[in-house]
């Protein structure tokens, strides 16, 4: 048997992601990346035809929107039910009579849906560049730019995944549902927010500022409209999103572990 | 060294929207099961049996009360790896196949990946499932699950094996080959604590059992010992003529069965002789004469009828330890 030091821990964590990783394969989430190829070939098509010289603008804006709400969806339906579904199945039961702590079961199931997430992107990222090919017939230098948001869009995902797995340490899969969707909606309007908290006095203002640096800020994650007219995106925002993202859902996690490390499973 | 000690382990949950009150699952239960034992768990559904078991394994936690596990306390990580665990009606992830996920499993309970394999083979084939090893989990009769679940608690070689119901669900020859591999694990030195409702099984496989109902101990007590009382009574079974009972017999007090051309007659001991007088005098053929023992459900029908507080710890505490640990006692 392993020692049970840091890299068992690794270990485990890594075949419980691993699991994961498989079960959504298997669950055939990934036919999500069939309904998206449909939708960016179908507007891919439809925009050469019609669009005289904002080809790249308009596919560039509906490709990486789309990415984002599949990936948010996805990352939302399979995440509330991560821990949740192992609890009503009785799968966990088995899992945690191993030498398997409760931390390194929801910090697997993390990385297992991130994992997924990320080769979902990855399929997606392609098409949307398949289709710039198409309607431009070429890439260009400034086309880096949509790397990055693809990058930033799956931070978001990360921290989707977080809260998810957060909400669901506790509450029930519809609840959880509706609590992370609420804020990726609240989070896309975070810079919103803010700016009512600047001009809001008094207890208001203490409650808005609350809120404004409370709720996730999905809005300095989506660079998509500035990466549709070409513009770059500064390296500090890649790094501070980054440092962002990163610590964010850690928090997320860390809640969720610190809830389910007490919770009894009837 | 005791393989489970069960120090006043206790479990309520707070039930009620508005109002929350708490509801005793398990009152403090003192128990202790001796390495090598097969140890039985018996109560009825509801009893407190699953709870006990959740509570060993740290999927619930205790409102009060300790245990230990192979001398290790019951959150001791290094206790995990030592120990195998099936729960009642299981469920396995249904995406994979069975050797998939014995692989999954092993890999967290540590088993080397060198031979990692070989011994995932080897516990499908013990368990009759390596012809549909490669089939996918939601394919699998009830049946079939069960041995999975057999398969994965015992798969990492653990010391200490809890099987909750393990009988459950199946046919009577999974049932004979479920009670084999209970006996085998008995030979290779593991202790087995496992719970159920089916008395034949206890008494079959059962050093020891534990009678619980209502969230309460009723009694613990040695298989042996409980099956080998006297219960004042014997019964005769011999060719009956023209399928009657001698009136003679049931003057002596004796509740007889006729069966095709044989009868079984229980009368009490003293009875004996005069008994043997009548079948003589009828001149009908015996064909055994044995005395009545007590028999497992004797002892947990008695158990169950036990009035609250009246139950083996009233004994005195030191009493119920010792029982606990020896035998018979309640």
């Amino acid at each position: 048997m392993k020692s049970d030091g840091f890299s068992a821990a690794n270990a485990r964590i890594g075949y419980i992601a691993f699991n994961t990783f498989r079960e959504a394969v298997r669950d055939r989430v990934l036919y999500n990346l069939i309904a998206f190829a449909v939708l960016l070939s179908g507007a891919a098509v439809l925009v050469g035809e019609i669009s005289i010289d904002i080809e790249r603008l308009v596919v560039v804006n509906l490709g990486l929107t789309a990415v984002s709400l599949f990936g948010v969806v996805v990352a939302i339906f399979i995440g509330i039910g991560l821990v949740s579904k192992e609890i009503d199945k009785r799968t966990l039961y088995t899992v945690l009579s191993r030498p398997v702590r409760r931390w390194e079961f929801v910090v697997g199931k993390f990385f297992g849906l991130t994992g997924t997430l990320v080769v979902n992107t990855f399929f997606m990222a392609l098409g949307v560049f398949l289709a710039l090919l198409y309607v431009a017939h070429k890439f260009d230098k400034m086309d880096l730019w949509v790397l990055i948001a693809l990058y930033f869009i799956v931070l978001q995902f990360l921290i989707v995944c977080a809260l998810a797995l957060f909400f669901s340490s506790f509450s029930t899969p519809l609840m959880s549902a509706v609590f992370t969707f609420a804020l990726f909606i609240i989070g896309n309007l975070a810079e919103d927010l803010r700016g009512v908290a600047e001009i809001t006095h008094g207890a208001g203002g203490w409650l808005a500022t609350a809120m404004a640096y409370l709720v996730p800020n999905f809005s300095a994650l989506n660079v998509i409209s500035q990466v549709a007219h070409g513009d770059p995106v500064p390296g500090r925002l890649i790094l501070y999103n980054s440092l962002y993202a990163g610590l964010y859902s850690t928090m997320a996690i860390s809640g969720a572990v610190l809830i389910f490390q007490r919770r009894n499973l009837k | 060294m005791a393989a489970i000690e069960i120090l006043d382990l206790e479990k309520s949950y707070l039930v009620g929207f508005w109002r929350k009150r708490p509801k005793l699952a398990l009152r403090p239960l003192r128990l202790t099961v001796e390495e090598g034992e097969v140890f039985g768990f018996l109560g009825p559904n509801g009893a407190g049996k699953t709870t006990t078991l959740k509570l060993l394994m740290g999927l619930v936690f205790p409102t009060a009360g300790s245990a230990r596990l192979l001398g290790f306390t019951m959150d001791d990580p290094r206790v995990k790896s030592q120990i195998g665990f099936l729960p009642e009606q299981p469920y396995f992830y249904d995406h994979l196949s069975a050797r998939e996920l014995l692989n999954y499993y092993g890999q967290l309970s540590g088993v080397p990946a060198k031979g990692r394999g070989a011994k995932v083979e080897q516990m499908l084939a013990r368990v009759g499932l390596s012809d549909s090893a490669g089939m996918q989990l939601r394919r699998f009769s009830k049946g079939m699950l069960q041995r999975v679940g057999l398969a994965q608690a015992i798969l990492h070689d653990p010391k200490l094996v809890f099987l909750d119901e393990p009988m459950s669900g199946l046919d009577p020859v999974g049932r004979r080959e479920v009670r084999d591999l209970i006996q085998q694990l008995r030979s290779e030195g593991k202790t087995v604590f496992f719970s159920t409702h089916i008395l034949s099984d206890a008494e079959a496989l059962c050093d020891r059992v534990a009678v619980i109902h209502q969230g309460e101990l009723r009694g613990v007590g040695a298989v042996a010992e409980l099956t080998s009382q006297r219960k004042g009574k014997i019964e005769i079974v011999f060719y009956a003529q023209a399928h009657r009972v001698p009136a003679a017999l049931i003057t002596l007090g004796a509740e007889a069965r006729v069966s095709g051309n044989m009868v079984n007659a229980v009368l009490p001991e003293e009875q004996q002789e005069a008994a043997l007088d009548v079948l003589r005098r009828e001149r009908l053929k015996l064909i055994s004469l044995t005395p009545v023992r007590s028999s497992l459900e004797d002892y947990y029908i008695q158990k169950l009828r036990t009035v609250e507080g009246q139950t083996g710890e009233s004994e005195g505490e030191e009493g119920q330890k010792e029982e606990s640990r020896k035998g018979v006692g309640v």
